[in-house]
């Protein structure tokens, strides 16, 4: 077959599966938000945005994002650099720390709960200490700062790895010899990490910021577990549209907004993490 | 001052003894190369002395002071690496600057260094560059840079030319030498390029199995090698060698001739001399001509001596055929003669 025409034949197939799973429902989504008795309107987004629970929600979700992405980022480097340096039984703590992956977001969420509910873990440990005398229930109204703390932490727990992989990758690339030569000129270790990994890492680290991003921006499972309605989140929002309100307009346009904020911080990500050009590895 | 002492280093990996117990003194701004094939413990050697590789065994010191247990930046050192390791993500200019911000230095100082040593290696131009946009030689160029930069007691290169090409290489030879020369520093260099090193270095040191066989300048490592191994890794094409056996006090019996040689008690010698060493003559060793290749500045002969393969450089207007007999005479003053059991030359 002609060289020219073959590369294009063989993504057809992908091509076409994402046109027809991806790009469809999505011009059907985009058309439901837009679309009203009278055509073409922005009373959808009028709607969702000036419903009371829209600031709560966009707040919750961003302030999520705020607390728990910062704190993955660090972990993730912290145990990318460490399994780096390992010289036996790498995979090995590389499975263990990605064992959190595997697990359903939902599933990630009932496992906090356990911990944190009245009957749970960390109640009986508190109890057993002597700490308190009775079961306290955390996750109410009253204790906003736990039910915030319960979700980031099994946020953190669940999906650090994705960005851990991503960065052991990425740190494996980097060349030793940039390592020697700044051993000789005179970088501490903890130079070399902020002048050669981290700069070297870009690439890397925007790959995993944007994934990570997304995904915290599309948070729902953990929080309906954990927070139910104490804690509304955009995603959250968007189900209650779409299945107690039976409101698909309102849920298309929901989503369409989480898209709007993902695209938004993709592209700020891509910004502030761009390599100069000349400047690749 | 800036003398090195290597006394008694050894290293190994594992089951591996990559070097043996080497000794070696190089003067204040000396031009030591270390010459040998991969795998002989040149590059292990070098980077002992960086303190990129802690040696199992032995101490280094630089001007006089014991280095081998300071982390590399406290050694007065500067490296030129074999794959550059310029930093991708930092301008020329920071890269040749890098050494001198770790050291704190104040901005007018890494300015004005760095812009000597761009113009010292003729890259004032590129310093705004990323490597990326570099050439092979202008990447070489600023490697150099960033040493010099340092203005370091002793300079380590690891085959820093290997990667360019031959008429690249030959340029930065001629240029490195009087970069170098002029910075008063002391440079080791190691190459696997006999050409190289003869050109470069005040002194060679030819390494082989992880030993020094031969420390010495460039033309009595040429003239006299002190081992079989010297003999045959150095020149291009390298010495020739006949055995020889004893044919009264003083002299030895090489393919039919008998010549004045060492009076040694040994059993049997091995008769060296290099190509050009050679001259056709009324009488002397009978050869036959195999392989005649004109070379423009001369004519390489390839020959047979009894069993043995013997390669002979004639004058350019040398008429010679393939199967031709032809008489050579040795130059007296150049035959050399090894022990076949030590390996080692003999007197």
């Amino acid at each position: 077959m002609n060289a020219r025409v073959l590369p294009y034949v063989l993504i057809l197939p992908v091509t076409l599966f994402l046109g027809l799973f991806f790009l469809y429902p999505f011009v059907l989504v985009a058309k439901q938000a837009f679309g009203s008795q009278e055509g073409w309107s922005l009373e959808n987004f009028r709607e969702v945005v000036d419903y009371w629970k829209f600031p709560i929600s966009l707040r919750n979700t961003l302030l999520l994002a705020a607390a728990v992405v910062p704190v993955q980022l660090a972990l993730a480097l912290l145990m990318a650099t460490m399994v780096s340096k390992m010289q036996k039984g790498r995979d090995l703590i590389l499975y263990i720390w990605t064992i959190p992956l595997g697990i359903s977001d939902l599933a990630a969420g009932i496992i906090w709960l356990a911990i944190f509910e009245q009957s749970g873990f960390l109640n009986s440990m508190l109890n057993g200490l002597g700490v308190i005398d009775k079961p306290v229930n955390f996750l109410t109204y009253q204790h906003p700062g736990v039910v915030f703390l319960a979700i980031a932490l099994a946020e953190i727990w669940r999906a650090t790895a994705i960005m851990l992989v991503i960065l052991v990758a990425g740190i494996g690339l980097i060349p030793k010899e940039y390592y020697e030569a700044a051993d000789v000129f005179g970088a501490s270790k903890w130079k070399q990490f902020t002048r050669i990994t981290l700069p070297m890492l870009r690439p890397s680290l925007q790959t995993a910021l944007v994934l990570r991003v997304i995904l915290a921006f599309e948070i729902f499972a953990v929080v309906a577990a954990l927070g139910g309605t104490l804690f509304p989140v955009l995603m959250g929002e968007t189900y209650a549209y779409q299945f107690d309100l039976l409101n698909s307009g309102a849920a298309a346009a929901m989503a369409l907004i989480i898209l709007g904020i993902s695209i938004g911080f993709t592209l700020i990500i891509l910004r502030i993490l761009r390599v100069p050009k000349g400047a690749s590895i | 001052m800036a003398e090195i002492q290597i006394k008694n280093v050894a290293k190994s990996f594992g089951a591996y003894q990559a070097l043996n117990n080497i000794n070696l003194t190089i003067a204040d701004q000396e031009f030591m190369v270390l010459l040998g094939a991969s795998g002989c413990g040149k590059s292990t050697l070098l980077r002992i002395i960086a303190g990129l590789e802690t040696a199992t065994s032995g101490e280094v010191w630089i001007g006089g002071k014991r280095i081998d247990h300071l982390s590399p930046k406290d050694r007065g050192i500067a490296m030129v690496f074999q794959n550059y390791a310029v930093f991708p993500h930092l301008t020329v200019f920071e890269n040749i600057g890098f050494g001198l911000r770790m050291q704190k230095r104040p901005n007018d100082e890494v300015k004005r260094r760095v812009e000597r040593v761009a113009g010292l290696m003729h890259i004032e131009m590129l310093l705004k560059r990323y490597s990326g946009e570099l050439s092979g030689g202008q990447r070489q160029r600023v490697a150099v840079a960033r040493a010099l930069a340092m203005e370091p007691d002793v300079i380590l290169m690891d085959e820093p030319l290997s990667n360019l090409d031959a008429l690249l290489r030959m340029e930065m030879r001629a240029e490195l030498k009087g970069v170098l020369a002029e910075s008063k520093t002391t440079a080791i260099y190691v190459t696997h390029d006999q050409v190289e090193a003869m050109s470069m270095a005040d002194r060679i040191s030819v390494m082989h199995q992880g030993n020094i066989v031969q420390a010495a300048s460039p033309i009595e490592v040429y003239r006299n090698p002190s081992a079989r191994f010297v003999a045959s890794f150095i020149g291009n094409p390298p010495m020739n060698f006949l055995p020889a056996t004893p044919a009264g006090a003083g002299k030895w019996q090489v393919a039919g001739q008998t010549l004045d040689g060492p009076k040694a008690d040994k059993p049997g010698l091995h008769f060296a001399i290099r190509p050009e060493d050679m001259q056709q003559a009324e009488s002397g060793l009978v050869a036959t001509a195999k392989i005649v290749e004109p070379l423009g500045a001369h004519l390489l002969v390839t020959c047979q001596i009894d069993e043995a393969l013997f390669r002979v450089i004639l004058d350019s207007d040398t008429v010679v055929k393939p199967g031709q007999t032809l008489t050579l005479a040795p130059q007296a003053d150049r035959v050399r003669w090894f022990d076949p059991d030590t390996t080692l030359a003999v007197a």
